[in-house]
Formats: C-alpha cells, sequence, structure tokens
C-alpha cells in the first residue's frame, strides 16, 4: 500500500514537471542521460562492452564459435542475443527461470540488431548447410535504473562493433581454429535503439526507473544507418495515439543520430 | 522461393494488396468459462476462454486496489507445420506480455480489487498474424464474460511485400516478406494499444503501413460487433 502512495506523490511531481518541459533530473524530454561506452573490458570474450547510460550499467559479451545451422538458414551464420538482469542489479530482482520482462528486454535487443541486418551472416558459412560460424552476444544488467533496452542494445552493439572474428578452416568436414589470423566482424549498418516513455500527454526519451514507475506506455524503435526504422516494440498498460506514433519516430530518428555518432567512433 | 506477388498486384493467396483474408467469429463456445470466443481468420484457427473476476492465486499477486489481468498464449503442438514443443517458448511468453498490454487499457477492473481475469488464448492452428487473430477473439471472450469495458480491442497487421504495403500478413508473407507490423487499436477511442515492427521500413512507409494496420483493424471490428449481436440478439439469449 505504502508503495502505491509514493508513486502516485512521485507521478504528481514528474507531471507537475513535465508541463513546465522538465524532468526530475533536470533533462530536456528528447534528452538522453549521459553514455559512457568503454571496450574490451573481458579480453577473454571476442568482443565487450560496458555502458552506463546514466545510472544504468551493463557487460555484454560476444562469443563467436563454430556451430550448425538452423535446419531451414543454411547459407547464414547463428546469430543469438540474449540479456538478463542479474539480481544483484536490483533489489527487486530474484535469482530463478527468466520474467516476462526479461524476455521481452532479450528478444527487444535481439529483434534491433536481427531486423537491422547489422550483421551479414551470409559471410559467417563455412560450409552450407553444415557448418557455420555462430555469434553469440550476452548481456547482463548489473546496476538497473531504467530503460535497459537502450542500454542493452548500446552494450551489445558496442560489443560487436570491438570484436574479432577467429578464422576457421575446414579440415576433414570439421571446422579447425588458425591460430594468430582474426578479422572484423561483417558489420553492414548500426542499429541504434531509442526508447520512450508516455507520461499523460507527454512523450519522454530515455525513462528513468522512477518515470518507467509511473509511465503510461513505452516504446522502442530502433533505426538504421540509412535512417529506416526496422524494428518496434510497444509496451506498458496503456496506448498510444496515430500522432504520438508518429512523433515517437521522429524522435527515434533525431535522437538515433547522435547515437550513432558515438558507436560510429567505435568501428 | 514462392513469388510473393504477381505483376498486376494479386498477393500468393489470391488477395488484393488491400484485401483481408476471411474472418469468422463465434461468441460463447466454451461451457466452463465465463466468456469464450473461437476465430478463424484465414488459416488461423484460435479458441480464448476467459475466468473472473476470481480469487487470485498465488495471493501475493492480488492488488488491493484493483483486479489484475493475467493472459496466456499457447500454441498447440499439430498448429504448425514441425510439431511444436508443447512447453511454453520465448516467443509465447512474450506474446503474452503484449496481449495482455493490448487489453489492459480497454478494462475496468478498479470495482474488483483482489481478484483476477484470466485469459487464456490457444492456437490450435496456426498461419502468420496469430497473435492479431488471438487478440480479436480474446477482446470478444471478455466482452462475453460481461466485465465493464471501456472499449472492445480489434487487432490486424500491415506489412512490406515486393516492395508494397500490404494488409494482414499471411504466413509466407511473414516468412519471406519485407516487413511485419501487428498493431491493435481501441476502435472507438482510436488509441492503439498493440503495436510490434520486424522488418525495414522508411520514415513513409511506415506512417502508411500503421495506416493500413489501423483500416484493417476497423474491419475487424465490424466482425466482432457482429459475432457478439449475434450472440446476444439474435440466438434468442436474453
Amino acid at each position: 500500500m505504502e508503495s502505491v502512495i509514493i508513486d502516485q506523490l512521485k507521478r504528481d511531481k514528474i507531471l507537475d514537471l513535465l508541463k513546465q518541459g522538465r524532468r526530475l533530473d533536470g533533462r530536456a524530454l528528447d534528452e538522453q542521460r549521459p553514455l559512457t561506452i568503454e571496450t574490451g573490458v573481458i579480453p577473454k570474450a571476442n568482443g565487450s562492452a560496458r555502458v552506463k547510460l546514466g545510472n544504468t550499467e551493463v557487460i555484454t559479451g560476444v562469443k563467436v564459435q563454430p556451430d550448425k545451422p538452423f535446419p531451414d538458414l543454411g547459407d547464414k551464420g547463428i546469430l543469438i542475443c540474449t540479456a538478463e538482469i542479474l539480481p544483484l542489479a536490483d533489489p527487486h530482482v530474484e535469482p530463478g527461470p527468466p520474467t516476462e520482462e526479461v524476455i521481452e528486454l532479450a528478444r527487444v535487443v535481439d529483434r534491433g540488431i536481427r531486423e537491422t541486418e547489422m550483421i551479414d551472416l551470409h559471410q559467417l558459412v563455412l560450409i552450407e548447410d553444415k557448418s557455420v560460424v555462430g555469434i553469440f552476444i550476452d548481456s547482463s544488467v548489473i546496476d538497473s535504473d531504467g530503460n535497459l533496452f537502450d542500454a542493452c542494445s548500446y552494450a551489445s552493439v558496442s560489443a560487436v562493433l570491438s570484436s574479432t572474428i577467429p578464422k576457421y578452416e575446414i579440415k576433414d568436414d570439421a571446422p579447425v581454429l588458425v591460430e594468430g589470423v582474426t578479422s572484423k566482424p561483417p558489420v553492414k549498418t548500426l542499429p541504434v535503439s531509442v526508447t520512450m516513455a508516455r507520461i499523460g500527454d507527454y512523450i519522454i526519451v530515455d525513462p528513468t526507473k522512477d518515470e518507467e514507475a509511473c509511465m503510461d506506455a513505452r516504446i522502442t524503435i530502433t533505426t538504421n544507418s540509412a535512417g529506416n526504422i526496422c524494428a518496434l516494440q510497444k509496451g506498458g498498460e496503456d496506448g498510444f495515439t496515430v500522432d504520438q506514433l508518429f512523433k515517437c519516430s521522429e524522435m527515434a530518428l533525431s535522437v538515433g543520430t547522435k547515437i550513432r555518432k558515438k558507436l560510429e567512433q567505435l568501428m | 522461393m514462392t513469388q510473393l506477388m504477381s505483376e498486376d498486384g494479386i498477393r500468393c493467396d489470391g488477395r488484393r494488396v488491400d484485401q483481408l483474408r476471411n474472418i469468422s467469429i463465434k461468441v460463447g463456445v466454451l461451457k466452463n468459462a465465463d466468456g469464450s470466443a473461437y476465430i478463424e481468420f484465414g488459416k488461423n484457427k484460435i479458441l480464448a476462454g476467459v475466468f473472473g473476476p476470481r480469487d487470485v492465486h498465488p495471493k501475493h499477486m492480488a492488488n488491493q486496489d484493483t483486479g489484475i489481468l493475467r493472459c496466456r498464449y499457447h500454441m498447440s503442438p499439430f498448429s504448425v507445420t514441425e510439431r511444436k514443443n508443447p512447453a511454453p517458448s520465448r516467443r509465447e511468453i512474450e506474446i503474452s506480455k503484449v496481449l495482455k498490454e493490448a487489453l489492459q487499457p480497454a478494462l475496468i477492473l478498479k470495482d474488483f480489487p483482489r481478484t483476477v481475469v484470466d485469459v487464456f488464448v490457444e492456437v490450435l492452428q496456426a498461419d502468420g498474424g496469430s497473435r492479431c487473430a488471438a487478440l480479436d477473439a480474446a477482446a470478444v471472450a471478455l466482452a462475453d464474460t460481461g466485465i465493464p469495458m471501456r472499449d472492445l480491442v480489434s487487432a490486424c497487421a500491415a506489412g512490406k511485400v515486393a516492395d508494397r504495403i500490404v494488409l494482414d500478413v499471411n504466413n509466407e508473407e511473414d516468412q519471406e516478406g519485407q516487413a511485419d507490423m501487428p498493431v491493435a487499436i481501441m476502435p472507438n477511442s482510436g488509441k492503439v494499444t498493440l503495436m510490434q515492427l520486424d522488418g525495414i521500413l522508411t520514415s513513409e512507409e511506415y506512417k502508411t503501413c500503421l495506416q493500413t494496420a489501423i483500416g484493417g483493424c476497423k474491419q475487424v471490428y465490424e466482425v466482432q460487433r457482429r459475432a457478439l449481436i449475434e450472440r446476444y440478439f439474435e440466438s434468442g439469449v436474453q
């Protein structure tokens, strides 16, 4: 009961500020929190990144290893993208099987990278239908203050950009690692995810945990380097008007441009 | 690869770009459920059953201030070409969540504190767009229970196939097309309560696609309305 009353108070305060075009932490409505990206943080991984988006912090590692292709996709390498919220990241997270929220998080991050076709999977085939290279992108949220979608997405993209792909040769129908030879990942475009929350009639970019606790609805839009919209997920217990959805797509493109510049520096 | 669209704009299942698949909805098809519906949406065959408002188990999920909504979307093992493992997949868990969030805005559960409304959706046969069809059946099943609602929820997808924006993407188009955008609206308020996208669209295509999908939702709404009228006014049930 108590927490509900506090949420209502926070919501009132947040709405009061929004009416004046302000937010609790002083940001503009379309302003993201400071983003810092550090790569190469896990030397045993083929690529890695530690990303801070305000007080939300994520570590992503990329592992590259030979694998069998999916039966119906023999001409493509494997891309698997996961995300989890570690119990040390948030007092409300308990160890155990993934909740719907976590499954949604992982699938939305995966969709952004897959649907923009960031990685040219055709270049990861060793023997068609038999042997391919798999890229596994695993994100762990280690400190949680809202907008885990964008933090995990930026960390995943950064980890891929910083990764090196080992070379494999085929001997007796089996892939064998060639020591000391690596290449850059076949990256075609940079996906940038932008998450927005609707509180009352206001759309804000990059919501914090407090803002998420009192939002009406949420939307995550991923764009590619050519300015196309490639993946989208609406969430939250209320909806959007069509005009709001148009505005969100424009915001995703304009905010995304700034983030993309930052990611390009990693290439 | 199948040809998805002929030169004169006819799709692989014979439809025009702006044409829905055949939809039929029957309300009140289950005896035990408090509300139920069966939908055939193209080759999709989906049952929805609703229970509640009823006691919440486990008890800690209960909310002192309002009733809560739970939703389970499940595919039968025989619903797709290759047998599907009956355990809920990550895809099904995600869809359950987005369906719940799509239905929630239409429900008024404030008057039922400490209770739950359970929506169970079973996809008996799946054919592209099953989450939209599931939502259409679930909304009608909820209406069938008599729980207070602000509006119905109507869902339909649009997408991009052979460089054209098309209404109501089927299975082949979903697999091999360029984009798929499922959308649900509350038809009287116009609010969008479910929206997802995978595939690549320009800003203009994004807007056209959303409006095309909403046009489809409005057509679906008419089918839902007729199904409810048939159940409550024409079959002699009071």
